[in-house]
């Protein structure tokens, strides 16, 4: 990793796209950490220090909005993400069950990145805003659900895999 | 009570998320009604008058809102909007967006005519990347088509859309929080006054709406306010979706009107409980609300009845509890969350969120003292009503539901040391 970070052309391009949406440059904060975070693949001091000086922002207003949200990562995560929702309504249903099923599977706690770097994952507290798929997972930008210990197994061994991989929309169809 | 679908007629239909569709359904019909034919004033009051209730979690009447916004400052006015939907249990809005997005946007149109609005924010939780998607097509179609942009549907009425992406932070679904988080901060929540339609969004007048909320307008323009006001109850105008999730057979998102008995939407919508056993407990609004027993569950589902029950009809969402659930571990889960999202502002959310939180631990674990339920209603007590947002009172009106109302519960991990459910189950 390079001790400078700065945006591809590309990237800057979009940048000053999302810069027009706002009257103040720091309101652009959350779209400029996400477009770094989607080129570096997570928030390092040297994207700090880029993002303040694009948005002209002291780094105490990087830091504490980078340590504020929970989608932010500060340091390298799997290739691909896992999200267990832990909240009320897929407790009810089981989600404790689940986080053992995932512990055991990819052989890391929550929190932690299994060692080929494939997977990294978090038993997170608050709702992911799909109960009806109770219990579920957010893997990178797609929900699954309702888990069992077979259809984690399945969505592991192939997240890509089409006919495994099951957007919200073809599960709300399921659960209507 | 008859089936009306209002905001989830398109629901499972994948074509309403297209422009054209949309358009030959009559959609953007009533934006442009609004526009052409409709002074703003004659909007505000068909809103007043149609009851419609703020459908976030507050209930507050939408057309009184509305009013509040100043005439003729000289400053340009912000619509927010807030689909920023965490409230555990909650799931409604993303409906919305994954499967109506146009519905929003011509009903973000006609509040924007109504208050003299050019710019409009969305605020979308940062989970929400798929349902972000579909609306960001969506309003790209919309300025394709000159729906949007400079000549509103043609008319001479300017409006900008942008969709703001949060990043996980339940506090910033709280207005003010949502406010400080799109202007680029941490989402701590102001103190008010100045009230956001007064001093909002970069110190502008500012409305903030839910999505369920603006997606009722094109039909209340379309059949005016005494056909809306008719199909819910008292002082609560319309249908509302409701977010059934926990222990029920169909979980999901039920349109139904407000007023309409829980049991119905448990039993009949929901399919009842799961596996046929027992109800126990239901929450009516989201993990904020105080819990009901089951003996006092079936209560009129609107936000007025929800209040004289003790709780609240939030968030719509309607979590189902059935008899094998130990009503102290529903209580540690919640005040996971809680002591989790609080935003760290005030001392006594701060600090009450995460005691409570390591006195249920402690009971959950078997190591809890006789004094431990006595700590806690203490502590409820000196969380409410001593913070800057609500967040600390929903916290607190949530587990000493579950003290008060399930004390015996609480007693015996207390006194065996352990889960009585738990052994029932084991035996």
């Amino acid at each position: 990793m390079s001790d400078i970070f700065e945006f591809t052309p590309e990237n800057f391009k979009r940048f000053q796209e999302i810069l027009h949406c706002y009257p103040r440059k720091q309101a652009a904060m959350l779209p400029t950490l996400y477009l770094a975070q989607q080129q570096q693949g997570c928030i390092t001091p040297e994207v700090e220090q880029y993002v303040a000086q694009l948005l002209e922002v002291s780094l105490v207003d990087v830091r504490e909005v980078l340590t504020f949200y929970t989608l932010f990562f500060r340091r390298p995560m799997g290739h691909h993400h896992i999200r267990l929702c832990m909240s009320i309504s897929c407790w009810i249903r089981g989600a404790g069950q689940i986080k053992e099923n995932l512990t055991r599977i990819l052989g890391v706690p929550s929190g932690e990145m299994t060692t080929d770097g494939n997977f990294s994952w978090e038993a997170v507290p608050d709702c992911l805003g799909a109960c009806e798929l109770a219990p579920m997972i957010q893997m990178d930008k797609d929900y699954y659900g309702p888990l069992t210990s077979n259809k984690i197994t399945d969505i592991l061994n192939d997240p890509s895999h089409s006919h495994n991989h099951k957007s919200t929309e073809q599960n709300t169809k399921e659960t209507s | 009570m008859p089936i009306v679908k209002l905001v989830s007629e398109h629901f499972y239909n994948p074509e309403a998320k297209k422009l054209s569709w949309y358009r030959d359904q009559g959609g953007y019909a009533n934006a442009l009604k609004s526009i052409r034919d409709m002074k703003p004033q004659e909007i505000i009051d068909e809103v007043s008058k149609s009851n419609l209730r703020g459908l976030g979690g507050a209930g507050f009447p939408t057309g009184r809102k509305w009013t509040f916004v100043p005439r003729n400052t000289g400053k340009q006015v912000y619509l927010v909007v807030n689909a920023d939907e965490s409230e555990p249990g909650t799931f409604k809005d993303r409906y919305i967006l994954e499967w109506d997005p146009h519905r929003l946007i011509e009903g973000i149109i006609i509040c924007a005519y109504a208050l003299d609005i050019h710019t409009a924010y969305i605020y979308v939780r940062g989970e929400y990347v798929r349902p972000t998607e579909t609306l960001q097509n969506a309003i790209d179609e919309a300025y394709q088509g000159s729906v949007l942009g400079k000549q509103v549907l043609g008319q001479d009425f300017p409006l900008d859309i942008h969709v703001h992406r949060g990043a996980g932070a339940y506090i910033c679904g709280e207005e003010t929080g949502l406010l400080e988080s799109l202007e680029g901060k941490k989402g701590w929540p102001r103190l008010k006054p100045p009230f956001p339609a007064i001093e909002g969004l970069f110190g502008h007048p500012t409305v903030i709406n839910n999505v369920e909320t603006l997606a009722h307008l094109p039909k209340i323009i379309a059949n005016g306010s005494h056909w809306f006001a008719e199909i819910g109850c008292e002082h609560n105008g319309g249908t509302r979706l409701f977010a059934l999730s926990g222990s029920v057979k169909k979980p999901g998102v039920h349109e139904l009107p407000l007023g309409t008995p829980m049991h119905e939407l448990i039993y009949e919508h929901g399919g009842g409980i799961l596996n046929d056993k027992a109800l126990k407990a239901v929450i009516p609004g989201g993990a904020s609300a105080a819990v009901l027993a089951c003996d006092e569950s079936n209560i009129s589902l609107d936000f007025d009845s929800c209040l004289k029950a003790d709780s609240m009809l939030g968030s719509g969402a309607v979590i189902v509890m059935d008899e094998d659930v130990c009503m102290v571990k529903a209580a540690h889960n919640i005040m996971n969350f809680f002591a989790h999202e609080s935003c760290g502002q005030c001392t006594p959310c701060r600090e009450g969120t995460a005691w409570v939180h390591r006195i249920l631990t402690r009971i959950v674990k078997g190591e809890g003292i006789p004094d431990d339920i006595n700590a806690l209603l203490d502590i409820a007590n000196n969380m409410s009503g001593t913070s800057i947002c609500a967040l600390s009172d929903g916290a607190a009106m949530s587990f000493r539901s579950y003290v008060k109302k399930f004390t015996s519960e609480f007693e015996y991990h207390i006194r065996h040391g352990k889960c009585d459910i738990e052994q029932r189950l084991s035996n």
